[in-house]
């Protein structure tokens, strides 16, 4: 029992750090990938190529002054950024990070907990974190915030309508709400065993939930709740100091998450290609699957940041029309499909 | 309709193939990531200085003539000839055993230029009769305050033992141009 718990309190510590460390460097090649996308150099005064800028920023925003305006609630306004944080934290917990490593004789497996229901779980966590933008725009009692606490909320909503339907049909082939067992269906690949990842059989349901994984995170072109050229800064323009800069972070640890979701539900999670080819023992294989999900993580991050200097912002009714009456019937059209191919 | 670029805007139903976006998204993130791979334009400057030219006009210099005394004489014809009002002077006649320090009669016991009004057109080089003001190739530094930019003679006037070298913005066509009687003031 003991060990059990240290094995875990080990692994929730090294997946608090990873995650961490992630949201940090997004935030460092959020700013290198713009530079290079448009021609320029980025951050390389910090440390050799700027690799000490998360760090300077982080840093800034500790030593900045904390402003709580008069008219605000003060019990609302530190609970917004909290929630926002916690929430983007708790998703990690589900997403399994690799197969499993025997060591002495255990079994150790990487994930936090093998939830039956994980997906769920994840849209569960992931529908709080509308709470942390919300309260934040209503608390702040400033008109900027609210019309972008407003648009966050209503946009989120939406779109998980969208991005629940896309995982039915998903849901429907694996039989199983398990992120780990789905990401076991998908093992093998190119070599012996045939076997696809879910991309393959699942495009269009793939498309649906990227595009609604970006209206998720506000990323751009979904990006309304915190336009500065429209809203200031949306629902945390009366925020400062580390409580804005828990407002990004969360945005970037959300990017992480959904791009370690992405990578499981249809990229084959910590499979690749190849693996029960080479021979190698478990733990081996275990490392190197761990290492690939990373690689895919970071692609997708970096899919995040390339589609946000090439796609502009889209207008408020625009968003609702694709959200509403492209991407939902498109995702109940896809189940129907799915559920076709799977009778016959 | 001048450069033959101008593109009649209409506004037509979209086909099927652009309703969906997507791939004009795909052939935009095809463009982007060609840039991703482009060198940039971007020079890393103050350890990486761009090339440039001989003739550059950057930060002035008052030059002193080879037995070391000004030769500015404060005529003001730079002040007048400053299209950006950047100079100011204040003149001043000069004392019996200052011969020396300046080379005519008449100083500028004063003479600033305000670099941030300064727009390095050069005309002021151009109407010195005493070939006593240049502009250089050095840039000119930045600095915090507004104050700082007012540079007056302590950074204008070349140090005695550290000439700063003109010869290059005498090209000859400038030499040729000086020679003519008519315009010839230094005399």
């Amino acid at each position: 029992m003991i060990s059990f718990l240290i094995y875990k309190a080990i692994l929730v510590g090294v997946i608090f750090a990873i995650t961490l460390f992630v949201a940090a460097y997004s935030t460092y090649a959020e700013r290198k990938v713009a530079a290079f996308l448009q021609d320029r150099i980025g951050p390389d005064r910090a440390g050799p190529f700027g690799i000490l800028q998360p760090l300077a920023d982080g840093m800034k925003f500790i030593m900045k002054e904390e402003i709580i305006p008069n008219v605000s609630n003060k019990l609302l306004f530190v609970l917004g950024p909290s929630i926002a944080m916690l929430t983007a934290l708790m998703a990690g917990v589900v997403i399994p990070w690799g197969s499993k490593l025997t060591i002495g004789g255990e079994t150790y497996i990487l994930q936090i907990v093998d939830l039956n229901i994980g997906i769920l779980y994840v849209f569960a966590v992931v529908s709080i974190g509308v709470y942390g933008i919300m309260i934040g725009g209503w608390a702040s009692n400033n008109k900027f915030s609210l019309l972008g606490a407003i648009r966050a909320s209503a946009q989120m909503i939406s779109y998980e309508i969208g991005m629940g339907l896309s995982i039915i049909a998903l849901i429907m082939m694996t039989g199983t709400l398990s992120l780990r067992e789905i990401t076991e269906l998908q093992a093998g690949g190119v070599g012996n065993d045939w076997n696809f990842w879910n991309v393959v059989t699942q495009p269009v349901g793939f498309v649906i939930f990227l595009v609604c994984a970006f209206a998720e995170c506000n990323r751009t072109p979904f990006d309304l709740p915190e336009c500065e050229t429209e809203l200031v800064g949306g629902y945390h323009t009366e925020y400062s100091s580390m409580k804005l800069g828990f407002y990004l972070f969360a945005e970037y640890i959300n990017m992480f998450v959904s791009s370690a979701v992405i990578s499981t539900l249809y990229f084959g999670g910590y499979n690749f290609p190849f693996m029960n080819n080479l021979g190698m023992d478990q733990n081996a294989i275990t490392i190197i699957g761990t290492v690939v999900l990373f690689g895919k993580i970071a692609f997708f991050i970096f899919f995040f940041m390339w589609i946000r200097w090439t796609v502009p912002r889209f207008r408020y009714d625009q968003l609702m029309n694709l959200g509403w009456k492209i991407l939902i019937p498109l995702a109940v059209i896809n189940i129907f499909v799915t559920g076709l191919f799977g009778i016959f | 309709m001048l450069t033959n670029r101008s593109k009649l805007v209409v506004k037509k139903e979209m086909t099927f193939w652009e309703k969906i976006y997507l791939p004009a998204i795909l052939s935009g993130i095809s463009i982007t990531i060609k840039h991703l791979f482009r060198k940039g334009a971007t020079v890393r400057y103050p350890e990486k200085k761009r090339e440039i030219s001989e003739v550059w006009r950057g930060q002035h210099v008052l030059k002193r003539d080879e037995k070391g005394a000004e030769r500015c004489t404060a005529c003001g014809l730079c002040a007048v000839a400053c299209p950006a009002e950047a100079i100011t002077m204040v003149a001043a006649e000069r004392k019996k055993g200052e011969e020396n320090l300046y080379r005519e009669e008449k100083y500028a016991s004063t003479y600033e230029i305000n670099m941030l009004r300064c727009i390095f057109c050069g005309l002021c080089e151009e109407a010195c009769p005493k070939e006593a003001i240049f502009l250089t190739d050095r840039i000119v530094s930045t600095d915090y305050g507004r104050g700082e930019f007012v540079y007056g003679k302590d950074k204008l006037v070349e140090p005695v033992d550290q000439r700063i070298d003109v010869s290059k913005r005498q090209t000859p066509e400038v030499l040729q141009f000086k020679k003519l009687k008519q315009f010839s003031h230094n005399k």
